[in-house]
């Protein structure tokens, strides 16, 4: 096979696996930015918060870290539920909820963070599956395991999701939130309540997202930054409220940065692939994938 | 018309007001007072604090007038801040050029900058805009990072000038008195734009856009006027910091401590009026100088994360509001 | 067009997705005339209002206003050429005094007499001067809309656009803003007035056209038109 294409296939399909990992970490903030209007830009530290949290316990226990991570999900469910109730309290309840909701998410994630380098140091933690180091060959393509495992772990954790939401009662009243909180009221479901459940699931995620970035790759502090503007990018990308846009963007994603990457080096992929989402801003800014409303 | 008209005293006197001419001499005092009490004490740590705590003057007041007076965040401030790093870098090393006229070519492009970021997120509103800020720091960031003439990721050295230039005895006292200089006029520049046509404009598009178009306010120029004029003020806030330190690189000149305080020194100090960043910035800056000397840097940013959200919920409208309130 | 006609509408229609809120409506108003636009919720009324005001683009057709076209031109310039209008729900800005919103429309509405005595001269005639010195906040309902009217009047509009000024006031407050808004027109200014208060549209309005789903299916003498039986209809069956 000609060497470029090689290595543009390759590239397409580590960026689809990469694409799994912005996925993840996406889909929470699709459910408290894209849904419910909270402007979460700390769902990336929370999303490290639980990548740190699994590598510890992974030094500790020897436990697979996706599954570590499933067992973090209910503490950070209730975490997210907490911080919303604070949230709610002094910015949405006020009517304040741009400026100061804007500033109070970004205080919260340099408080995890800082938190984080305080209590663990600032240094580099990772977690090791079994299955790292093991890589499928399709003819010239590899699919590593490292990847292609969170990746499908996430697949599946964004399709039980979409299920909840399109299927059950809970979930169609926290789709409700976002379109028609007339309608939630004359069922007398209170919003709040589902806002607070909704945003619980929303940090369940991140955990989830987290788990998948520990074993994708080694893990600092600090590793939430350049997430942030990709998961806003993805979620914007993908029209805000919708699951499947969000994937469809974060694989797009993946992939343009991931061939930015093979062929002009790393450095300049962030460029290019936030160049994309100010032009998505620009241009589009309900999304490519999204309805339009 | 006459008094007589008048059906009933309003219940609160009108705010006395002082004139533009005035408030610019007064901040010229301050910063002669400043400079001269500087050069009293006369130690290169109490230059490098001072120089240290001012330029998040400049930072702050810079980032007020758009992000407070017209209510559009700018999650981007440290991509403003090192672009003006980064052309008195580029500008010295090109023309050999001294510190002044590098300041001046930053604001020319911070101003560039800020207009072109005005002009591609002209649509956006609340987090949209604010994103795409974070996305124009990180364009920026590989942009540098990627260009080798500014030492690209590993960083450039710029030495100071070995003359200093008259009455001052050194480098660090004569770039202290600049940026003295610079927060004087950068918190002048913001009463009066507060306190102009262009000010009530911006705090009507602020409050509701629509209804300000309603009311004859062209809110699209005002925002580009807004974007433009704090763009330039903020690159203006970074062009000194090369030679603070003879040494930038993109991580640091892009960190995320600028981005941070650029953001919570208003919303500390009160997002409404000129005094706010300025107190917030004073205060918040010289809280971080203590905590580098005593405590380590990352309880600097520990302080500011939490000093932050303490205020913004039970602080809203910042120290200001807090003395507003007990009228 | 003859000289007395103010404002043209000339086939204006717009969609939403594929909704249509307005097709085809024709609309004239003759300079210092009270017009009363009626019309079921939904039926486009609003949409119009925003369409004149150039709150967004309408799809087909087009306004006249003094003998210009409107087409291109935003908001803001609208209100300059002295077109004003208020907002159904009160829309003050909330971080300004009552009288620093009057100085918003004098000094942006482009005269030249953005004066401070300007500012109290319009809050008097709203009779909100004694609380030129508060927030919005502090005001009551009734307050706030005349708040609002004295903002689109501040601008001396030649035509103003008041959209549903008095829903959920009291007998007693829609008087208030009825007095006031025949102040105005007394004064020389046109007024559209959308309003569900019948009480107050047919003791206002000289001349009545109403809406029913985006099309305009009558316009005419108050009385004829609301004894017509499609607006009966529309009225009485939805």
């Amino acid at each position: 096979m000609d060497p470029d294409l090689a290595l543009l296939l390759n590239g397409i399909v580590s960026g689809l696996l990469l694409g799994g990992l912005y996925a993840a970490a996406a889909a929470g903030l699709s459910i408290s930015f894209g849904m419910l209007d909270v402007v979460n830009i700390a769902h990336p530290a929370f999303m490290v918060l639980g990548a740190l949290l699994v590598a510890l316990l992974w030094g500790a226990t020897g436990i697979d870290p996706l599954i570590l991570s499933v067992l973090l999900t209910p503490a950070f469910w209730a975490l997210g539920a907490a911080i919303y109730v604070v949230y709610h309290h002094f910015f949405e309840r006020r009517g304040d909820e741009a400026i100061q909701g804007l500033a109070f998410f970004f205080g919260v994630m340099f408080i995890i963070e800082v938190g984080l380098v305080l209590a663990i140091g600032p240094e580099q933690h990772f977690a090791d599956a079994a299955y790292a180091g093991i890589t499928w060959r399709l003819g010239e393509i590899d699919l590593p395991l490292r990847m292609l495992v969170p990746a499908l772990v996430a697949f599946a954790a964004i399709g039980g999701l979409a299920l909840f939401l399109r299927r059950s009662f809970t979930g169609r009243a926290i789709a409700a939130v976002a379109q028609d909180r007339e309608a939630l009221r004359l069922l007398a479901i209170d919003p709040v309540r589902i806002k607070r459940l909704a945003f619980g699931i929303s940090i369940a995620m991140a955990a989830l997202a987290g788990g998948a970035l520990v074993v994708v790759q080694p893990v600092d502090a600090w590793s939430g930054h350049v997430f942030i503007g990709r998961v806003f990018a993805v979620v914007i990308m993908g029209g805000l409220s919708s699951l499947g846009g969000c994937v469809l963007a974060a694989l797009a994603f993946g992939v343009v940065e991931n061939v930015t990457a093979s062929f002009y080096g790393p450095s300049w992929s962030p460029a290019v692939a936030f160049g994309c989402l100010l032009l998505v801003l620009a241009i589009r800014p309900q999304g490519f994938f999204g309805r339009v409303a | 018309m006459s008094d007589t008209t008048i059906p009933a005293m309003p219940t609160l006197p009108a705010p006395r007001r002082t004139g533009h001419p005035a408030f610019w001499l007064a901040s010229a005092a301050v910063a002669l007072v400043s400079i001269l009490a500087l050069r009293g004490i006369g130690s290169e740590y109490a230059y490098f604090a001072a120089t240290f705590i001012l330029q998040y003057v400049v930072l702050a007041t810079a980032w007020n007038i758009l992000g407070g007076y017209a209510g559009y965040v700018n999650f981007g401030a440290a991509a403003f801040f090192a672009a003006g790093a980064y052309t008195t870098v580029a500008i010295g090393k090109a023309l050999g050029l001294s510190l002044l006229p590098c300041i001046g070519f930053a604001a020319l492009v911070g101003g560039v900058l800020g207009l072109g970021t005005g002009i591609l997120t002209l649509r956006l509103r609340g987090a949209y805009f604010a994103i795409a800020t974070l996305c124009l720091s990180v364009v920026l960031q590989t942009i540098v990072v990627n260009w080798d003439y500014v030492g690209g990721s590993r960083g450039a050295y710029v030495i100071r000038p070995r003359e200093v230039p008259w009455p001052f005895e050194s480098y660090s006292g004569y770039l202290c008195a600049v940026m003295v200089v610079l927060a004087a006029a950068a918190v002048a520049i913001a009463r009066s734009i507060e306190k102009s046509r262009l000010g009530l404009g911006l705090a009507a598009l602020r409050d509701d856009e629509a209804a300000a178009e309603a009311a004859g306010v062209p809110t699209l120029r005002l925002k580009l006027i807004a974007t433009t004029i704090s763009g330039a003020m903020m690159a203006v806030a970074g062009a000194p910091l090369p030679l603070l330190g003879s040494y930038v690189e993109p991580n640091s000149a892009f960190g995320l401590s600028y981005a941070v305080n650029a953001i919570a020194m208003p919303l500390i100090g009160g997002t409404g009026s000129w005094a706010g960043p300025l107190i917030g910035a004073v205060l918040l800056a010289s809280l971080q100088q203590a905590a580098t000397v005593t405590i380590s840097s990352a309880a600097n940013l520990m302080i500011v994360g939490v000093v932050l959200v303490v205020f913004v919920c039970a602080a809203p409208h910042g120290i200001i509001g807090l003395f507003r309130r007990q009228k | 067009m003859s000289p007395d006609i103010v404002l043209r509408a000339e086939g204006v229609g717009k969609r939403f997705g594929g909704f249509t809120a307005l097709s085809g409506v024709e609309l004239e108003v003759r300079a210092g005339e009270r017009l009363g636009l009626i019309g079921p919720n939904g039926s486009g009324k609003s949409t119009f209002t925003n369409c004149l005001a150039g709150a967004f683009p309408s799809h087909d057709g087009g306004f006249t206003f003094k003998g210009e076209k409107l087409a291109g031109l935003k908001s803001h310039e609208r209100a300059r050429r002295g077109l004003a209008r208020t907002f159904q729900l009160p829309r003050p800005f909330r971080g300004l005094t009552v009288l620093e919103n009057i100085r918003v429309p004098l000094a942006y509405g482009g005269r030249d007499d953005a004066t401070a005595e300007r500012a109290m001269e319009c809050l008097e005639s709203v009779e909100l001067a004694a609380k030129a010195h508060r927030m919005p906040k502090e005001l009551t309902q009734v307050e706030l809309r005349r708040l609002e009217l004295a903002r689109a009047t501040a601008l001396k509009p030649e035509l103003l656009i008041a959209d549903e000024a008095m829903a959920g006031l009291s007998h007693a407050e829609v008087d208030q803003i009825l007095a006031l808004l025949f102040r105005l027109n007394a004064g020389g200014t046109t007024i559209i007035m959308i309003e569900h208060v019948m009480r107050a549209v047919t003791e206002f309005s000289q001349r009545l056209a109403v809406l029913v789903a985006g099309r305009k299916v009558a316009d005419g003498d108050p009385r004829e038109v609301l004894s017509m039986p499609e607006v009966e209809e529309a009225y009485l069956g939805r």
